[in-house]
This record gives structure tokens, C-alpha cells and sequence, in this order.
């Protein structure tokens, strides 16, 4: 039992001036994929099924690994932010911020290892 | 954490059903939902039969009838009958609805009813509402000023009064904030669309000086950016008013004031 009023229920910690950033920044991002999906899926299907060299060649191209890598980074971080949302929306207590910390890390993880992938097919290593 | 089934003693039960009445010619069937906190009893459903010949055209009107000739324990708030006041917001045929403007012929067979969704219950049809008023409460609902008082009264244009119209005629009956999921999981943080729509109303009142700090009390990861745009509020509300829309222009003036 705790003898808290209802507007200090209500009221709670107060306002974290925060948020407007991370609404703002899902919407950029999401308008970013819109361009960049197809352009990395497009090459990504033409080569289908070609011979080692000729997938090597398509991502030596600057234009196709720059939007690869922009993808990977671009993809992630909004992956990251709607997971965010949903993880808020219905986990609460620790396992809300174990979810919400680990979703981050694995992504920040995922976006490295795809951009470093890309990279590497084209400086040829 | 999210709770997906009732706790053991929340569960439904069928509960009593009513004799008809003798002799009706247009009968509807009427289930309606009903827990009392004085017994140590689950909820259950009772049923009771109306003979429309005899009744109302609404909801409100079936319930009072209810109460007066057939179970006089049958427990709701009312008072207007004419759709002003809020109180008699309800879940009817899985709508969240004023009873008193929701007619019965608008329900095809058994007219259910059920108390606002995901509201701790009072009585019968009686949510508590007390948070509710408090989250209202909390964002100031009235008009803040800086400037010294005008001899006469604060001016406002036609054009500017125009803005208010689709926020000023919300009656605070809590059908959208009940219909929201958003609302449902994080009612303690998120302050719903009722509130939200109150704020904006007065954050577009060209009279009010305090809408940059209006604006930071509301930004907030759960106050304000809980709305996923799901749009129950706008589907609901008894009075057709669209408190999405209201929460998508908070959302863009905090965009405006930053970017």
C-alpha cells in the first residue's frame, strides 16, 4: 500500500523531453529503405545464381556496394527502433531494458559484419 | 508485462436469465455483464429479455427499463440521455459506446453489453475512471496565461476559434483511451487519446502562452509516443471526433520546433 495521490500517479517521473528524435529519425530512415530496398535487392536478384567472379565483379561496382553498405547500416537502425517500440510496448520491468540492450548490440552487430562483408568483396580482399 | 487471459477470479460466468415478459410481440435479447465487489463472486452474464414495444429507441433506454421493472441491482452511470454528458459510455456489441445515443435497432440479435475495456471495475457497467481524470488533470485543461488580463476579455479570430472545433465537443466518456491497445498495456505511462486530444485542444488556442511548455510535458517516449496510429479512438468515439488526428499534429509541432 502506498498513499500516492492520483495526480502524482498521473504524473508519474514527468516528462523525459525526449522522443521526438527517435520518431523523427524511424520516419528518415523509413523514407531512406523506400529508395535503397529496391536498389540493393535489384542487383542482389540479377545476379542470382551467376558464377563466383561474376557476384565478386557486381559488388567491385562503387555504386552497388556503396547502397549494400548504406542498406546494411540504414536497415538495422530501423530494425533496431521498431523493435525498440514493440519491446516498450509490451515488456516492462528488466527484462525490458535486457531486451531493448541486447536488440541494440545484435544489431549494431548485424549492420558490422554485412557492411564489413560488402566491403571486403570490394577491395577485392 | 502484458496480460492476454483474466486472472481465476475475473473469469466469466453465465449468470442468471430473466423471465420474458408476457405477451411481447418484438422481443431482444440483452446480455449484460455484471460483477458486484460485495459478494466474493466471479462476474458473470445475465440475461434479460426486453419487449421493444414497450421501450425506448436506445440503449440507455433498455437499461433503465432494466432496472426499474425487471433486476433493480443492475448498476450504471447515467445522466443526460441526449449524448453530453459522457457517462454512460459503455461496451456495447463490442463497441465502446454512449448507451444513450446508440440505438437498439443498430444491433443485430443478442445486444451485449459489457463495462469500458480494461478498466478496473466499480460495479456492473461502472468502470473506475480515477486515473483517467487524473492523466486529464495533469495537462493543465484550461487556459494558461502570461500576459496581464485584457479589460474586456481574451480576443480570438473566427479563423483561430475555427481550429478548436473536433477538440472542444469531446465529453470525456473514455471510449477512445478504453479502445486503445497502446492504453491497454501502458495506461500508468501512455495518457491516451481522451487526454492527448484535451492537450492539443488547448496547445492550438491561439489565447494560450504556455504551448512550448505544454509541448515539453508531452514529449515523451510513453505520455505522447505510445500512439502507434492504431485508430480505435477515431473508429469509437461517440462523437465522431478524431483524436488520432489531434495526436499526429502534437507529433508534428514537436517535429517543427526541433528540425
Amino acid at each position: 500500500m502506498r498513499y500516492l495521490t492520483d495526480r502524482k500517479r498521473a504524473t508519474g517521473l514527468g516528462s523525459a523531453r525526449s522522443g521526438t528524435g527517435h520518431f523523427w529519425e524511424q520516419r528518415v530512415s523509413a523514407i531512406a529503405l523506400v529508395v535503397l530496398t529496391p536498389l540493393f535487392i535489384f542487383p542482389l536478384a540479377y545476379n542470382m545464381g551467376d558464377s563466383y567472379e561474376a557476384v565478386r565483379a557486381a559488388y567491385g561496382n562503387p555504386v552497388n556496394a556503396i547502397v549494400a553498405v548504406a542498406f546494411m547500416i540504414t536497415a538495422f537502425l530501423h530494425f533496431f527502433q521498431g523493435i525498440q517500440v514493440v519491446i516498450e510496448d509490451y515488456v516492462h520491468g528488466r527484462w525490458e531494458l535486457v531486451l531493448i540492450i541486447t536488440t541494440r548490440l545484435l544489431s549494431a552487430a548485424f549492420a558490422l559484419i554485412g557492411s564489413l562483408a560488402i566491403l571486403k568483396i570490394f577491395f577485392g580482399a | 508485462m502484458v496480460q492476454l487471459t483474466l486472472p481465476k477470479n475475473s473469469k466469466i460466468r453465465t449468470g442468471k436469465t430473466w423471465p420474458k415478459p408476457e405477451g411481447a410481440k418484438r422481443l431482444k435479447t440483452f446480455k449484460i455483464y455484471r460483477w458486484n465487489p460485495d459478494d466474493a463472486e466471479n462476474p458473470r452474464v445475465d440475461t434479460y429479455f426486453i419487449d421493444l414495444d414497450t421501450c425506448g429507441p436506445m440503449v440507455l433506454d433498455a437499461l433503465i427499463k432494466i432496472k426499474n421493472e425487471i433486476d433493480p441491482t443492475l448498476t450504471f452511470r447515467r445522466s443526460c440521455r441526449e449524448g453530453i454528458c459522457g457517462s454512460c459510455a459503455m461496451n456495447i456489441d463490442g463497441q465502446n459506446h454512449l448507451a444513450c445515443i446508440y440505438g437498439i435497432d443498430e444491433i443485430k440479435g443478442d445486444v451485449k453489453i459489457y463495462p469500458l475495456p480494461h478498466m478496473p471495475v466499480v460495479k456492473d457497467l461502472i468502470p473506475d475512471l480515477t486515473h483517467f481524470y487524473a492523466q486529464h488533470a495533469s495537462i493543465k485543461p484550461w487556459l494558461e496565461t502570461k500576459s496581464a488580463p485584457p479589460a474586456k476579455e481574451w480576443k480570438q479570430s473566427i479563423e483561430d476559434r475555427k481550429k478548436l472545433d473536433g477538440l472542444y465537443e469531446c465529453v470525456m466518456c473514455a471510449s477512445c483511451s478504453t479502445s486503445c491497445p497502446s492504453y491497454w498495456w501502458n495506461a500508468d505511462r501512455y495518457l491516451g487519446p481522451a487526454t492527448l486530444l484535451h492537450a492539443y485542444r488547448w496547445i492550438i488556442d491561439s489565447r494560450d502562452e504556455a504551448t512550448g511548455e505544454r509541448l515539453d510535458d508531452l514529449e515523451d517516449p510513453f505520455k505522447l509516443y505510445r500512439c502507434h496510429t492504431i485508430m480505435n479512438c477515431a473508429q469509437t468515439c461517440p462523437k465522431g471526433l478524431n483524436p488520432a488526428r489531434a495526436i499526429a499534429e502534437i507529433k508534428k509541432l514537436q517535429v517543427e520546433r526541433q528540425v
